[in-house]
């Protein structure tokens, strides 16, 4: 969880991603961003985020995008 | 909810209520001296019915017979349907529709137009159409009539073809929202006191050589239904050419062939009035008012005294001059065209 | 039937008429008749390439949807047999042969539509380089272009793609898919739906709701004051503009810029707000293709703002995908290796957003002109992405500027023009041509003239127009520009048909007012060329 945090505060460092609940719904992601991070993730975390998972549900908190690249890595 | 129903009642009523008032608003009141011919198709309702002849035709037909003449020389009761360029499928609707009002002994037809076969102009088609009362055969006037791009819509909701016209219209459109002009015609017949004589040099003159002189099939077809129409009515179909001495409307010798063979054929009279020019008494340097295009008033009379003998004496069409009630209505026409007679003059 | 027809108005009467007399089980049947009706119009041969496309995909995801099936209980019924290790890899297996299915529907439809499209402009190109070295030139076939299949065969595939990635059921019945193909209010230019949102609400009954009943046609109308009041009007303009291939250069062409703006904004707008109203009306609620996109204070929000509904196909079936498929990660970690982080992993980034405006522009035209305008968008957008650093800090320099009220309306002029200049593109010949009139604009002094033009309409007004455009058209245009300027700024704080419906009177009379400009101020009929919606053949 901790180097998900990092990973995004280095996309967007003003944000305050562990209580944002909806990055995906006000904005605060565009769809650059979301390809820096599941690059990202793939590289740290060793994880491949399939296209059809990239929707708001998973990437409106880093609970969620956390909670997905777990259900990933188990798979 | 009860109160939202009244309110959307109530701003439908409105809104009918103002479409009605803008459709006339922007319809088109030919009040301009250029355009009177407009108005021609309309004038017709005020004096529908009790008519013993019926003219129909293009401006030929308006500009040469006067159904005032015709009375007060031979007492014959008639009525002159014609409009600028008026096209044969639109003269055989206007029959159509006219029977609807009266029964006359003979209609009289002005062949030049027999030499369209298309539709032409949208809008001479106006004027032509715009005039008529709704009914089926102003519906199947316009079917047969329209030129590409026009809609039988643009008749029926007169404000889809003009509301263009709300970003120049004229005090004489507020004038005559609901309130007719006075009238134009003196029984159908529009009357130019000009002079302009025709030219020496362009008497007798003959048109440009045509590449096929053949009457267009589908004129011919609708003049054909013309005649079935009026043997269906028990009354004669009556064939005529207006005098003129015009190259732009030059009328034939091969057109005339076709018209006479047709005419025989059919058991029809027609009357080529272009030869009887000596015989009416036509003087091209005081009857015309374009240089021998279009007959003036004088031109109009002389033809009008011509033709009736043949009426009468040809096509036994009965002297009711007797008849007090007609005769009463006819002296009021008679009136009004003196009356307008005189005031074009003085305007002269 | 385009929109602004007759027939489609009278078309339309009859459908909401029937629509609610019928039993509610038959209102989608009712839709899919008439559907096919509006396309019939289009040309008979149209029918069979929206047929192709609806029965292929229809088989194509019933046997996706299949095959799932059989997995799951091949799973379901293995499951103790199997380990874990061999679940997963007969699940990578099964899914690996899906996508073969997927792949063989996608290749069809968008081959279709690729030949149909594109096959005149490919040639072309051909054709210029076998000239180069003076061969033979390839004749170039004249094929039919089906209205709206652009628009069709993305949803559909959109669909498919839904199906293969589990977000949507496979259709069981054919029928039903062939509305959803073919639902004809957004048949000719979108919005383009997801199948996901549009099938339940395609199929469920509608009861009469004279509330929604009464947006859908205010939306209906306000379309139309957009497209035949504006839209159409100002055809003029830009016609005189672009002078029949030989254009006006000089000021004139930052005049087009602005008066294309405005033509495309009302014509398109103008066209979705018709057919989302009309859907509204048979209670069915399409997902909006714009949000006030002139607002925009950047490229990136113009193109969350502007045709919505076309870019997120375009992230989602494209973009996405590209970016996070395994060569591209690939590439990723190798870029990274030999150029060092942060150029590397920017290249799989560029690489994908390339690709994405590239088909974007493809999708919107066969000609070099949308290849260059895709290509400037994305350039524009990365340009600025790259400059968001400087940003912040003049922005952190600058507090109470940059977070001035006119400060927010500079960007956003800003942006209009900026989108505006890369629009033209769709006006002028070729790309050449497009370069040239940009630069005349720097090099040509003419702005005198203009305005001397434009003086001398004003005082004689009945001699003299100004861009072919009459003293009255430009009234009626600024006029209901502005209108529309306001009634949008409004809506976008909050709803004006809501806060209308609490004063019917005033509802009512705006409403009359709506359609008596329609009905008065409208460019149609004789005299109004029949001008086509820009987007109807993308």
């Amino acid at each position: 969880m901790e180097k998900l945090i990092e990973i995004l505060s280095s996309i967007h460092p003003d944000v305050d991603f562990e209580n944002t609940v909806d990055l995906i719904d006000d904005g605060i992601l565009d769809s650059l961003d979301i390809v820096t991070i599941v690059t990202e993730i793939n590289d740290v975390f060793d994880v491949t985020i399939p296209a059809e998972e990239i929707v708001p549900e998973n990437f409106n908190s880093a609970e969620a995008l956390f909670a997905l690249i777990e259900k990933l890595d188990e798979a | 909810m009860k109160k939202r129903i009244i309110i959307a009642v109530c701003a439908l009523l409105v809104i009918a209520l103002l479409f009605v008032f803008f459709t006339a608003l922007v319809m088109p009141k030919y009040t301009d001296s250029k355009q009177i011919e407009g108005r021609l198709i309309g004038e017709y309702y005020e004096e529908a019915g009790g008519h013993d002849v019926l003219f129909v035709g293009d401006c030929e037909v308006y500009e040469s017979f006067v159904p005032a003449i015709l009375w007060e020389k031979y007492g014959i009761s008639s009525y002159v349907r014609g409009s600028p360029q008026q096209l044969v499928w639109q003269s055989y609707y206007l029959l159509e529709e006219m029977f609807k009002y009266e029964n006359p002994k003979a209609v009289v037809f002005n062949v030049l137009a027999l030499k369209y076969g298309e539709p032409r102009d949208e809008a001479m088609n106006r004027m032509t159409l715009d005039g008529m009362k709704w009914s089926s055969s102003k519906r199947k006037a316009i079917r047969a009539s329209m030129t590409e791009g026009e809609k039988l819509a643009d008749y029926m909701i007169p404000i889809l073809r003009y509301h263009s016209r709300i970003t120049e219209l004229t005090w004489d459109d507020f004038k005559y929202v609901f309130k007719k002009p006075d009238r134009v015609s003196d029984s159908g017949y529009l009357m130019n006191v000009g002079v302009k004589p025709t030219p020496e040099y362009y008497i007798g003159m003959a048109g440009d050589p045509l590449y096929d002189y053949t009457l267009p099939a589908r004129a011919m077809e609708y003049l054909d239904m013309m005649k079935n129409l009026c043997r269906e009515k028990g009354c004669e179909l009556v064939l005529v050419k207006a005098p003129t001495n015009s190259v732009m409307y030059y009328w034939y010798d091969e057109w005339d062939e076709q018209i006479c063979d047709y005419a025989e054929k059919n058991g029809l009279a027609y009357y080529n009035l272009i030869d009887e020019c000596d015989n009416i008494g036509i003087d091209w340097n005081t009857d015309t008012y374009d240089m021998g295009a279009h007959l003036n008033v004088y031109g109009a009379e002389k033809t009008s005294a011509y033709f009736g003998k043949i009426l009468s004496v040809n096509h036994g069409i009965a002297d009711r001059r007797g008849e007090s009630d007609i005769a009463a209505k006819w002296q009021e026409r008679l009136n009004a065209y003196y009356a307008r007679k005189k005031e074009m003059e003085s305007k002269q | 039937m385009l929109f602004t027809s007759y027939g489609f108005v009278a078309f339309l009467c009859a459908l909401f008429v029937v629509y609610y007399v019928v039993p509610k089980k038959a209102q989608w049947w009712l839709l899919l008749g008439a559907s096919y009706v509006f396309y019939a119009f289009a040309g008979l041969e149209c029918l069979a390439f929206i047929l192709v496309t609806t029965v292929s995909s229809y088989f194509i995801a019933r046997v996706m949807d299949g095959m799932r099936r059989r997995e799951e209980d091949y799973l379901t019924v293995n499951r103790d047999k199997m380990e874990k290790e061999e679940r997963k890899k007969y699940k990578t297996a099964a899914k690996k042969r899906r996508f073969l299915v997927l792949i063989a529907g996608l290749v069809l439809n968008f081959g279709i539509l690729a030949v149909l499209k594109y096959t005149a402009f490919a040639l072309n190109n051909v054709n210029s380089v076998i000239g180069l070295f003076g061969g033979r030139r390839i004749s170039i076939p004249e094929l039919i272009l089906p209205l709206g299949i652009s628009f069709y065969i993305f949803q559909t595939m959109g669909y498919l793609i839904d199906v293969y990635r589990q977000k949507t059921e496979a259709e069981r019945n054919p029928f039903r898919l062939a509305l959803f193909v073919s639902f004809f209010p957004q048949l000719i230019q979108g919005p383009i739906s997801r199948h996901s949102d549009l099938a339940p609400q395609l199929f469920a009954p509608h009861k009469f709701d004279s509330r929604g009943f009464g947006y859908g046609i205010q939306r209906i109308l306000w379309g139309y004051f957009k497209k035949l009041v504006i839209a159409d009007r100002v055809m003029v303009a830009i016609k005189f503009l672009l002078n029949d291939g030989a254009p006006m250069s000089g000021f004139y062409v930052l005049l087009l810029i602005l008066i294309y703006s405005i033509q495309i904004y009302a014509d398109f707008t103008g066209g979705i707000d018709i057919t989302i109203g009309i859907a509204e009306a048979l209670g069915i609620r399409l997902k909006e293709n714009f949000k006030n996109p002139f607002s925009s204070k950047s490229t990136k929000e113009y193109w969350n703002r502007w045709h919505i509904t076309m870019g997120t196909w375009f992230t989602d079936y494209v973009f996405y995908p590209l970016s996070v498929c395994k060569p591209m990660l690939k590439l990723s970690k190798f870029s990274r290796r030999v150029f060092g982080n942060n150029v590397g992993k920017r290249i799989p980034l560029y690489t994908a957003t390339i690709v994405t405006w590239f088909l974007t522009g493809l999708w919107h035209g066969a000609s070099w002109n949308f290849i260059v305008w895709g290509l400037l968008n994305c350039a524009v957008i990365l340009v600025s992405q790259e400059l968001e650093p400087l940003y912040k800090i003049f922005r952190a320099k600058f507090p109470r500027l940059t977070g001035s009220w006119g400060y927010g309306k500079f960007m956003a002029i800003r942006t209009f023009l900026l989108m505006g200049l890369i629009r033209s593109l769709d006006c002028y010949r070729n790309v050449r041509m497009t370069f040239s009139m940009w630069w005349s604009m720097i090099s040509k002094q003419n702005i005198g003239r203009v305005f001397r033009q434009f003086g001398a309409m004003i005082s004689s007004p009945e001699k003299n127009t100004f861009l072919g455009l009459s003293l009255s058209d430009c009234i009626i245009v600024a006029v209901s520009v502005m209108t529309v300027a306001i009634v949008s700024s409004m809506s976008a704080k909050e709803s004006v048909r809501e806060r209308l419906y609490k004063k019917p009177v005033l509802m009512w009379s705006l409403c009359g007012l709506l359609f008596f400009a329609i009905i008065l101020f409208g460019a149609y009929g004789i005299g109004y060329d029949a001008s086509q919606f820009i987007y109807d053949q993308f």
